[in-house]
């Protein structure tokens, strides 16, 4: 039995969160709610620089050469830190579907780029209200030129090209589109984290690449599924971090004479929030394990992980500017990045209802099996 | 990352089946479990007769020195035990407090005669222990105990009461923490014995649970003669002893009680709502896959628990988070299981409701589990201050004298 993180994945995580604490102070994430600052952009070039953005990638084409491991420990550092910095969509959702379903020449072409910092790309899924299915894919791939719009698209203002879902004449695929070529239109979108800048994009006859790989719905959801495991990490991270701000905070208010810490109902309400990012973290490193290991594991451990991992973001931010009181309610105050942060990673690929209804899907197949 | 035991991990894994597999059956889920706490002289003939098969076999008292009869092994072998005998049909363990707390506690502080007398007869079964803290006035806040024990000559007279001493009835031995000086503050004034449970003075009388049986007492004391040998620890430091008995809890936790999470997914196939099974209506869904969060969460969490002992390190505070999470549960599922029933839910009869009646049993035992060692909120309270770090609530008895606070005792 060793359920625990390799030495080398330890190190890396005091690497990187010294390095954010440093380059993502609370500061930098709260500019960033008004317009992205230089230093965010700085920060996802230093993070190429570093090797972040190759982790996981094959070697071959700029990665890194660490595993899923190494994914997990900055997705979760990046979740502590509130780095405003597209990680989930750039590095785990559209580089890794070049990774897993370009074809050699498109690898060959983006993925060095990507992992270096040179370019960015985004992922286009969601068109608007509804859970992720086939049936909600309604932009068309006709004779290599998407028509449709899509949104949310994280990072979809800066990125250079999107994986962007479509229906051909067989079902959905996906397609690499040239952002800032033609027949494509993005317009920023208010979004409720917007230290994560979103985009609608519309495509009129866009020209479109095919990754061969993503043939079908199925295609697809092992994506999110992969991608699910990082995001559950960047959850943890952030519920982590809201939880021991609200303990810092409840050991030096004081009212009635004592911290406010020593009431029973601050205390039972953290202790909750404890037990709840304890729960979260054991399943996200179930993920962890079976995103590395066991491929026929991963459905039903990523929706597990996701649940557990969103409902414990919510739980701590919630609590944490409770635990604040009118303080917390303020813009300057640190707390509701922390709420807005948890929202938006829930909705990221679907919302907890989708992952719920996935994890009951997977269990029954288990089960079966 | 790897769930792989260590050769001998998987040696002693082996080793632990083998013996199971000659010994006993599997486990079947599907036959109604045994109902909480229910132990008659039948079941406890059975419970004796295994016990005493597992310690002839090394498979009691894993971690216990040879010395004193047990297999000199690791915390890790315990845990593959416990994990093993999980999936066999045994009989309900009335050893645990006993070989769990007071044996362990009387190791720490009991001389070697007394050792050697008793340890190795309740290691094969033969003799059983309880754990007399609890009083009607002090439970939750056991160091306000009023069960005076008086020095009288070379000896000691007990005089007062105990309640909710799971076992007594049929216990042979006990831990028993009473007060010695009232004088001095109520941590500092109290004295840990092991009694006879059938001395002259003391009497038993069983209390009839709300879930049906009467698995726990109250116990008199009348004039209750004990010589000073029976002390453990010196006079005056019973808090200290307590606190290793309390220490001592099993270190794993077993599986979680029943109905858990298997056993509602196995109701929600097997009964209907408007003619489909309950298990494809949305709203059972949405609910089986939160408590399936939570108890995959629980079991991974365990995995880490191991991790920590198979690397000589200390566990964190997972058993509290197993034991929030698993009594709040139990009573959660417990009633939805009955919400799917329809309106059969309230039928507890074990002919006529589905599992045998495993959801009604389960919802009369589960305020049990919220309360039985420790409660949900003394357990938030242990989180919040021992892990969380947060400050203790202001106590007003704490450096009082125990007699000046005490009217209301
Ligand atoms: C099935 C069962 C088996 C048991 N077996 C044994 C046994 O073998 N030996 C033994 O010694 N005891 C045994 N007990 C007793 C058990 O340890 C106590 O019942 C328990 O510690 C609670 O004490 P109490 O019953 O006096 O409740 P109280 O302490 O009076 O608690 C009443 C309520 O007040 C709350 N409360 C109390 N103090 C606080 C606080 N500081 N903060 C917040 N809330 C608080 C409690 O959580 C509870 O909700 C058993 C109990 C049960 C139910």
């Amino acid at each position: 039995m060793n359920f625990a993180f390799s030495d080398d994945s330890r190190l890396l995580r005091d690497q990187a969160r010294r390095f954010l604490a440093e380059r993502c102070p609370a500061s930098l994430v709260r500019a960033a709610l008004d317009a992205a600052p230089p230093q965010a952009a700085a920060l996802w070039r230093e993070m190429a620089g570093l090797g972040w953005l190759g982790v996981g990638l094959p070697e071959a084409h700029g990665g890194a050469g660490l595993g899923a491991e190494a994914l997990c420990v900055l997705a979760e550092e990046l979740g502590r830190a509130l780095a405003p910095v597209p990680f989930l969509s750039g590095r785990c959702l559209a580089a890794e579907a070049i990774a897993q379903c370009g074809s050699p020449a498109q690898q060959a072409a983006w993925l060095p780029r990507l992992a270096a910092g040179e370019a960015t790309a985004a992922f286009a899924l969601a068109e608007g209200a509804g859970d992720p299915s086939p049936g909600a894919i309604r932009a068309r791939l006709r004779n290599g030129r998407i028509d449709g719009t899509k949104l949310p698209v994280a990072d979809g203002m800066n990125a250079d090209i999107a994986v962007i879902a479509a229906q051909d004449a067989d079902g959905p695929v996906l397609a690499l589109v040239d952002l800032a070529g033609p027949g494509v239109e993005r317009q920023p979108m208010a979004m409720i984290d917007p230290s994560l800048p979103h985009a609608n994009v519309t495509c009129r006859a866009a020209p479109a690449e095919r990754l061969p790989g993503a043939a079908g719905w199925n295609a697809i959801a092992a994506l999110l599924d992969r991608a699910a495991v990082p995001a559950a990490f960047a959850a943890l991270g952030g519920a982590s971090a809201a939880l021991e701000m609200a303990v810092a905070y409840a050991k030096e208010r004081h009212a009635f004479g004592r911290a406010i810490g020593s009431f029973q109902a601050i205390k039972h309400k953290l202790a909750d929030v404890y037990v709840a990012v304890e729960l979260a973290r054991s399943n996200a490193w179930y993920a962890c394990w079976a995103l590395e290991r066991d491929a026929g594991a991963l459905p039903l451990a990523a929706a597990t992980a996701k649940v557990s991992a969103d409902a414990a973001f919510f739980q701590a931010a919630k609590e944490n500017i409770q635990t604040h009181g009118g303080i917390g309610f303020t813009w300057d105050a640190d707390p509701h990045l922390f709420y807005r942060r948890a929202m938006l990673l829930a909705h990221a690929l679907g919302g907890p209802r989708f992952w719920k209804e996935r994890m009951m899907a997977a269990l029954e197949t288990a089960n079966a099996a | 990352m790897d769930f792989d035991d260590t050769p001998d991990e998987a040696a002693f894994r082996a080793e632990a089946r083998a013996f199971l597999d000659a010994n006993r059956p599997r486990k079947d889920r599907a036959r109604a479990a045994p109902r909480y706490g229910e132990v008659d002289a039948a079941e406890l003939a059975r419970a004796k007769a295994w016990q005493a098969r597992k310690a002839a076999a090394g498979f009691a008292g894993i971690t216990w020195p040879r010395e004193w009869g047990g297999r000199g092994g690791s915390p890790m072998q315990q845990i593959i035990w416990n994990q093993e005998e999980a999936g066999y049909d045994v009989p309900y363990d009335v050893f645990l407090i006993g070989l769990g707390m007071c044996i362990p506690t009387l190791m720490a502080y009991a001389g070697r005669p007394v050792l050697e007398r008793y340890v190795r007869p309740a290691l094969r079964g033969e003799e059983i222990w309880c754990q007399l803290f609890s009083e009607p006035a002090a439970g939750s806040d056991v160091a306000g105990l009023c069960t005076r024990a008086e020095r009288n000559g070379e000896d000691w007279v007990v005089n007062g009461q105990k309640v909710w001493t799971s076992g007594a009835h049929f216990c042979d031995f006990g831990l028993l923490l009473a007060r010695s000086d009232p004088a001095v503050p109520k941590h500092a004034g109290l004295t840990a014995f092991w009694i006879d449970m059938k001395a002259p003075g003391v009497e038993v009388r069983p209390i009839h649970q709300m879930s049906g049986g009467s698995h726990f007492n109250e116990v008199f004391f009348t004039d209750l003669r004990l010589a000073d040998r029976q002390r453990l620890g010196a006079p005056g430091q019973g808090w200290k002893v307590a606190l290793t008995t309390l220490m001592n809890e099993r270190l794993a936790v077993g599986e979680p009680r029943r109905p858990d999470i298997h056993d509602l997914i196995a109701l929600a196939r097997a009964v209907a709502i408007d003619g489909r099974p309950a298990i494809a209506d949305p709203a059972v869904r949405l609910k089986i896959a939160e408590w399936w969060a939570d108890s995959a969460g629980l079991a991974y969490t365990r995995f880490r628990t191991m991790t920590a002992l198979s690397r000589g390190q200390t566990p964190g505070p997972e058993n509290a988070i197993a034991k929030v999470v698993n009594a709040a549960r139990l009573q959660a599922i417990a009633a939805y299981g009955m919400d799917l029933l329809g309106q059969a839910g309230a039928i507890a009869d074990p002919a006529l409701a589905p599992m045998a009646g495993l959801f009604q049993d389960g919802l009369l035992a589960a305020p049990g589990q919220r309360i039985a060692g420790g409660t949900d909120e003394i357990l938030r309270n242990i989180i919040a201050e021992r892990v969380l770090g947060l400050p203790a609530e202001p106590r007003v008895d704490k450096d009082m004298p125990f007699n000046r606070h005490a009217p209301a005792r």
